[in-house]
């Protein structure tokens, strides 16, 4: 992991910076206001940001997907290669399922089967490790991690109205 | 049907003119790459005592406007930091905030005692030359793209600096010029110390529940909770003599956490209008004939705080590890003084102790708040003209 440098600049936010591989130093100065600046430093005089390009909340969370932050499904991917026998599958909730429109921790997901659910994906949003009391909705896209014989379990109960 | 009182068509015309008035001076400014300060205290000045066309019936709303002006202002420049900013600035800022403090108040307070002023007007002289203007340099560093450069911590670090200096030295003026015997003036000094202290221990320790108190999802009760609580502290201070804005200062260093940044966030538009009036209001007490007067004294000081603001930032950026282009970009950056110098004038004038300190501020202020972000953007040019003589270029074969 890179070393990144954390500076507080008082009443405005505060600025995390790291040098990369070709020496070529980047930033960012998060604003008290939740306002982004991505900054690259000036070659010649390193104390200087020769680039500053302002980034609402929204444009820097896509920024953030491109360079391939929070994107759950390659992690997993990783995981999956790591530890043997763990399966990892995305299972949509059926909106005739009872469980739709109910709290997660009703379906007692790893009581009764060991499996995890770990994320949530509604629409294009997603819902990192969802509690007990986050809302599954019809349609939803529960991404759990379990052994085969849970996943199967699991695809059951979400799946299948319950009659 | 409700009917406006009979003076009041002469007063919405006068005082909409005002306002018009500046919003187009402020457009002008923005055009030029100036701050807005100085052409408010221009347009105070033509429009005041002795100027070419003065006004009568605004006169009073903007001598009320001007004082809640100077309350926001100061309620601004508490809130700007937070409890914990300003014990960060305790911990590792008191190197730079002393040489900030030595080289940039001995100026001021040695003008006032050579003219032969009353001791509490040098102080205030030294005050006006010390305190860099925040709100220029704010809009500098945003302008010039230099929020992110490395030596901007060390200029927001002196800043805080002032912040907390101002802190002490406004209740200690106030207790100054209160006057009375060597006791009295001390315990008052004394009081007004250990009020600063609590209104810092509140902020530092009750941060998180003072603001769940005074935070409202709803914007409007919570901007009249917040000018309501202000207006009270600081009409208090004014009732024991100390000043209003004082009071209001105290309020803002005491309310921190969350509640602080939608304070900001609300107060500032109500600060704006009432701030450019205290502006104008400054301005129209300052007779344009007492300025020539005052304007050499004014150049000099100005060229010499202008020194000692970028000596300041110079060796404060050089301690951090910066170099030379970033040390001069940071004391370049220091050098505006503005709407802080003009406040402090401003209790100089309205305690009326000595009468040249008014045009005085006035005259210096406008040198270094135009002339200030001018030299900030000229700290590059000058680095590069310097390095460019340092090592020759060869001459084309």
């Amino acid at each position: 992991m890179t070393e990144i440098t954390e500076t507080p600049l008082p009443g405005v936010g505060v600025r995390h910076d790291f040098a990369c591989g070709n020496d070529q130093r980047v930033g960012v100065v998060s604003h008290h206001s939740g306002r982004r600046e991505l900054l690259v430093y000036d070659r010649d005089d390193p104390d200087r940001v020769s680039e500053t390009v302002p980034l609402s909340t929204d444009e820097a969370r896509s920024l953030g997907t491109l360079l391939g932050g929070p994107n759950i499904v390659e992690r997993l991917d990783d995981l999956r290669q790591q530890i043997a026998g763990l399966e990892i599958a995305w299972l949509p909730i059926s909106p005739n399922s009872g469980l739709a429109g109910r709290p997660l921790g009703e379906t007692q997901m790893r009581t009764r089967t060991g499996v995890s659910i770990v994320a949530l994906l509604r629409g294009d949003q997603t819902i990192p490790a969802p509690g007990p009391d986050d809302l599954m909705l019809g349609d939803d896209v529960a991404v759990v991690v379990g052994t085969d014989e849970g996943i199967d379990e699991a695809t059951r109960i979400l799946g299948a109205p319950t009659a | 049907m409700v009917a406006a009182s009979p003076g009041a068509a002469g007063l919405f015309l006068e005082l909409g003119g005002i306002l018009l008035g500046l919003a187009l001076l402020g457009r002008a400014a923005h055009r030029w790459g100036l701050p807005s300060v100085p052409l408010y205290l221009v347009a105070g000045i033509l429009i005041g005592d002795g100027g070419m066309v003065p006004v009568v019936p605004a006169r009073d709303f903007i001598e009320t406007g001007a004082e809640i002006g100077v309350i926001l202002l100061l309620l601004l420049l508490g809130l700007e930091y937070s409890g914990e900013e300003l014990m960060g600035a305790l911990r590792t800022g008191v190197p730079a905030g002393a040489v900030d403090f030595g080289l940039n108040f001995t100026p001021g307070l040695a003008v006032g005692f050579a003219l032969g002023w009353d001791y509490r007007a040098a102080l205030l002289l030294g005050g006006i030359t010390y305190i860099s203007s925040s709100g220029i340099i704010a809009q500098l560093l945003g302008d010039l793209g230099n929020v992110g450069n490395r030596e901007t911590p060390v200029v927001l670090g002196i800043l805080v600096t002032e912040d907390l200096v101002m802190a002490l030295y406004l209740p200690l003026m106030a207790g100054l010029l209160i006057g009375g015997s060597a006791l009295t003036i001390a315990l008052e000094i004394g009081g007004a110390v250990a009020v600063v202290f609590v209104a810092l221990a509140i902020a530092v320790f009750l941060g998180e529940r003072v603001s769940r108190v005074v935070f409202s999802r709803s914007d409007e009760h919570m901007l009249l909770t917040l000018l309501g609580l202000a207006l009270v502290v600081a009409g208090l201070a004014e009732q024991v003599q100390a000043s209003a804005a004082v009071g209001a200062f105290l309020v803002g260093i005491a309310l921190s956490g969350p509640v602080e940044h939608a304070a900001r966030q609300l107060l500032t538009p109500l600060k704006d209008v009432f701030a450019a009036l205290f502006f104008v209001f400054f301005g129209l007490q300052v007779d344009p004939g007492t300025l020539p007067p005052m304007l050499a004294l004014a150049i000099g000081l100005a060229v010499v705080t202008a020194g000692t603001k970028i000596t300041t930032g110079w060796w404060s950026a050089r301690r951090a590890g910066i170099s030379a282009r970033g040390r001069l970009r940071a004391g370049m950056t220091l050098i505006a003084r503005g709407e802080f110098s003009i406040v402090i004038a401003g209790i100089a004038v309205a305690e009326g102790i000595e009468s040249d300190i008014g045009p005085l501020a006035a005259a210096y202020v406008l040198i270094l708040a135009v002339g200030g972000p001018l030299l900030a953007k000229a700290a590059d040019p000058i680095s590069r003209w310097r390095a460019a003589r340092a090592t020759p270029v060869p001459a084309e074969p």
